[in-house]
């Protein structure tokens, strides 16, 4: 049993046509295999987290009592792209496993509304935001060593705060471009294959190698993508994410949170516009 | 083109004499066994080594499964009942005769004679690349050969065909939906009732499929209800060779007037795409209306809205409007318009 299915082309060339369905089943319950043994390793394993202090109390009295952290820009293309990629995820995947209905208009429509707040995202991120902040840095990485060094009882020390995203955020978010990028270039070279009146039907857009590849790489990103999600929305719900989802719906956390998680110096947080006024953070995204 | 080589692929025969004998063979191989009705459709696949199917459960065996039964509401058709039979039943060409002129214009006398009516609604497309054991998306494949420029698609669908632009090609289907029939399905988890129109579905639903069927299902009945019986009937089969050959396109209507008014109506047509195809749409402009030339025209017209021509299909759509229009006036010999 291979992960691929192949298949002969007319002309005699083995070529592979899609993923083996079965690796739906396999990212979803490496995804719920994941979330359990996280569960139960915070729960029963895990130390209390320990930081190299850096607020200084001159910080401190400047910061206001609400942090603000996404922008409602920001906000709404996370919404609408989480939509699409449910709806996505729901219409590739549930028609493979017996659940049959008219699944790819509606797919081909989510993967627009997809491909739209991605390129959103990447303009709005790349020019009106700290473009930086998610992508892993060189602290980053040093805290990973010693937190790395730490956790197996070597000596190292204490490692520092996040910035604005954790370590985990970040590579999080890298392997979701990956797959996301992967998931929207081949879907809008697949459309050419389907008639949806956007793009003209063109199956001779490649060869029927290319044209494998294109499906396996869809399939492959699509099928990661099920236990990614299963993973964020695990994140989402935990209880000590709390503040930061609540963030994401309501635009800020609480300043205690940002104090307890978050290194004032990494993620700067500016002071409010004027007096009494509650809610500071320029940096916001 | 397949070549048909003749020897067929090594299998298990089984035979089973019961429905619940039957039943426990597929609930047993399940996507492993291959359904023998007729043969006719099944027959190609074996013999092309297109299909290789590890069992086959040949049903000519099933008594239960054959005959025609008046009943309090209509009648039942067993799922193994020739379309010869149908086509000559007394009772059928006295109340329901749409289904026996659709059954009689099957293919051929001895084709007729060895066909059932759950082969003929349960055939595959004759979709000569799928046939041919290309791998398509009906094959499970991410292409479909028939359209591209310079696939032979003269036979093929100008309607929902986002992706496989393949046709059904039976005949007594849209017959059964202007009938308003309920196809009987059983399995290991009891029986189902499918209304006509459900049993087949387009690619959109599952490219790989035509009809709602799954692996240990089996369909073991049609039953036509008694509301149209001795309605006012129209059916018309367009196909290349008027001895035998599968439809270009048909069109089956039913119909129960008030002096000229139109009070119900069913039409169906197939061969214009994936699934037969009930026109609600139609049935709801015409309804109340005079059957007349211009509502017929009105009819004909809103049938093809939407239809996109493949190459070499464009013909299709103007045969088309021109049947459900004869459909409606009832006439055979109507103008053509194009």
């Amino acid at each position: 049993m291979g992960i691929l299915e192949w298949a002969t082309s007319p002309w005699g060339q083995r070529v592979p046509i899609h993923i083996a369905w079965f690796l739906i089943w396999v990212s979803l319950i490496a995804g719920l295999l994941f979330l359990v043994v996280h569960a139960i390793y915070v729960r029963y394993f895990a130390k209390q987290k320990q930081y190299a202090a850096t607020t200084s109390p001159e910080l401190l009295s400047r910061l206001p009592e609400k942090i603000s952290r996404h922008s409602l820009a920001a906000r709404l293309f996370h919404w609408i792209m989480a939509l699409a990629m449910l709806a996505l995820l729901f219409t590739a995947f549930l028609p493979k496993v017996g659940v049959q209905f008219n699944w790819v208009t509606y797919h081909w429509i989510a993967g627009l509304v997809l491909t739209g707040s991605i390129i959103f995202h990447i303009i709005h991120a790349s020019f009106f935001l700290d473009f930086w902040s998610i992508w892993p840095d060189k602290i980053d990485l040093q805290d990973s060593w010693k937190r790395t060094l730490r956790f197996f009882g070597r000596p190292a020390p204490l490692p520092r705060k996040s910035g604005k995203y954790p370590f985990d955020n970040k590579l999080y978010h890298g392997v979701i471009v990956l797959c996301g990028l992967a998931v929207m270039v081949t879907g809008i070279f697949m459309k050419f294959r389907v008639r949806t009146g956007i793009l003209p039907r063109n199956p001779y857009l490649f060869g029927d190698m290319s044209w494998g590849l294109m499906y396996v790489m869809h399939g492959l990103a699509g099928v990661a993508l099920i236990a990614l999600v299963v993973v964020h929305i695990y994140f989402a719900v935990r209880p000590e994410k709390l503040p930061i989802t609540y963030s994401m719906v309501f635009g800020s956390m609480k300043r205690d949170f940002y104090l307890e998680e978050h290194d004032p110096e990494r993620w700067v947080v500016e002071p409010p516009p004027f007096p009494g006024s509650q809610k500071g953070g320029a940096h916001a995204d | 083109m397949a070549v048909i080589r003749d020897v067929m692929p090594a299998f298990q025969l089984l035979q089973p004499t019961s429905i619940a004998d039957a039943q426990k063979i597929l609930d047993q191989y399940g996507p492993d066994a291959w359904v023998l009705a007729g043969g006719l459709d099944s027959f190609d696949w074996l013999k092309d080594r297109i299909k290789k199917p590890n069992t086959v459960v040949d049903l000519s065996g099933v008594e239960e499964l054959k005959g025609i039964r008046e009943t309090g509401q209509g009648l039942e058709i067993g799922a193994m009942t020739t379309l010869t039979e149908i086509a000559q039943h007394p009772l059928i060409k006295a109340k329901y005769s749409l289904l026996a002129q659709s059954a009689e214009l099957v293919a051929s006398p001895q084709i007729r004679n060895q066909g059932t009516i759950g082969g003929n609604v349960s055939q595959d497309t004759r979709c000569w690349y799928y046939r041919a054991g290309w791998p398509c998306y009906r094959a499970g494949g991410n292409i479909c050969y028939a359209d591209t420029p310079v696939g032979r698609n003269r036979e093929h669908a100008i309607l929902h065909a986002e992706r496989c632009v393949a046709v059904n090609p039976s005949d007594t289907a849209p017959a059964l939906i202007a009938l308003d029939a309920k196809f009987v399905i059983r399995n290991r988890k009891g029986e189902r009732v499918v209304n006509a129109e459900d049993y087949f579905v387009g690619p959109e639903i599952d490219i790989t499929r035509l009809t709602v069927l799954q692996p240990g299902d089996l369909l073991t009945a049609v039953r036509i209800p008694a509301t149209w019986a001795g309605a006012q009937f129209y059916f018309e089969k367009v196909r290349d060779r008027n001895v035998w050959d599968f439809p270009l396109m048909n069109v089956a209507s039913a119909m129960v007037l008030s002096g000229d008014t139109i009070q119900q109506v069913r039409v169906a047509v197939n061969g214009a795409a994936a699934r037969p195809l009930r026109l609600k749409a139609v049935e709801n402009a015409i309804r109340g209306k005079q059957r007349s030339i211009a509502t017929a025209e009105m009819a004909g017209n809103l049938a093809v809205q939407g239809a996109v021509p493949l190459q070499f299909n464009a013909y299709k759509i103007p045969l088309m409007r021109n049947l459900v229009k004869r459909s409606i006036t009832g006439v055979q010999e109507a103008t053509w318009a194009s």
